[in-house]
C-alpha cells in the first residue's frame, strides 16, 4: 500500500524539503506513525499528544475533509492523496 | 484587499495573493470566505482553501500574501494571529492586515511572521496613484505614508 501526501511549506524542514514524500498504513493514525519513522517530528506537528489533530491544521483525504470521515481514525485505500494545510486563521 | 474588507466589514475578511513559486511575486488575488464569519475572528473555509490549494499546486504557484482584516482595532497582528501563524502558518508570506474601523481611511501594514516575532516591514506603492486613489496607506517604519484620499 503506497498514500501520497502533500506536505505543506511550514513541515518541509521535517521532510528535508520535500513537497510529496510517502507512507503506508490503513488509517490516518497508522500514515503518520509510519511517517514519523523517516521524517522525525513530522507527526508532532499534525497530530496531538493526546492522539487528536491539532486545532489549526487541516488533513484531507482525497477531497474530504478528515474532520467529517473520523479524523485519524479514517481509513486508507491504496493510491488515496493526503494534503496536509495549515488552517490560516486567526482573530482580534 | 481593502475593496474586500470593505466588502466583509463588520466581519473579518481574509484571503490571499498568489504568484509564481519561488519568484515572491503577487499576481492573482484570491478573495476567501471567512468560515468564522465572525467580527473578532477569520479561519479559511477549508473545502474552498482545498480547492485554491490544488489549483495552486497545479500552477506551480505559492502564497506571497496573506492577508486579513480587523474592524474594530488597528491592523497590525493579534497575539492569535502571531501564535497560529507561527505554529502552523504560511512561511514566506508576507501577512498583510486591513484594518476598517474608520469607514473613511482604510489602514494597509505588512508584517513578517517567524517563531512568535512580528515584524513589519515597509509598503511600496507603486503603478498608477489613481488606481489606489481612494485609500490612504498606512505609516510604516521607514517608508511612505501614501495619502491619496
Amino acid at each position: 500500500m503506497s498514500i501520497e501526501v502533500r506536505v505543506p511549506t511550514i513541515l518541509r524542514s521535517h521532510t528535508n524539503q520535500e513537497k510529496i514524500v510517502k507512507g503506508e498504513g490503513d488509517t490516518l493514525a497508522k500514515l503518520f506513525d509510519d511517517l514519523d519513522t523517516r521524517y522525525s517530528g513530522l507527526k508532532g506537528r499534525v497530530v496531538t499528544d493526546e492522539g487528536a489533530l491539532h486545532r489549526f491544521v487541516n488533513v484531507y483525504i482525497n477531497d474530504e475533509d478528515v474532520r467529517f470521515i473520523g479524523g485519524l481514525e479514517a481509513k486508507l485505500s491504496d493510491g488515496d492523496s493526503i494534503t496536509i494545510l495549515p488552517a490560516v486563521a486567526g482573530g482580534m | 484587499m481593502v475593496a474586500h474588507a470593505r466588502a466583509d466589514h463588520p466581519d473579518e475578511a481574509c484571503g490571499l495573493v498568489v504568484g509564481p513559486e519561488g519568484e515572491g511575486v503577487p499576481t492573482r488575488h484570491v478573495p476567501m470566505i471567512n468560515a468564522a464569519r465572525s467580527t473578532t475572528f477569520y479561519e479559511f473555509d477549508a473545502e474552498e482553501w482545498k480547492q485554491v490549494y490544488d489549483q495552486m499546486w497545479d500552477n506551480d504557484e505559492e502564497v506571497v500574501v496573506a492577508y486579513h482584516s480587523h474592524t474594530h482595532t488597528e491592523a497590525h497582528p493579534s497575539r492569535s494571529d502571531t501564535k497560529i501563524a507561527s505554529d502552523m502558518g504560511l512561511p514566506g508570506a508576507h501577512y498583510v492586515l486591513v484594518t476598517t474601523k474608520d469607514p473613511e481611511i482604510a489602514e494597509v501594514r505588512s508584517f513578517r511572521i517567524a517563531d512568535g516575532e512580528v515584524t513589519e516591514e515597509p509598503i511600496e506603492v507603486t503603478g498608477a496613484p489613481e488606481a489606489v486613489q481612494s485609500y490612504k496607506f498606512a505609516h510604516t517604519p521607514d517608508s511612505t505614508v501614501y495619502d491619496c484620499s
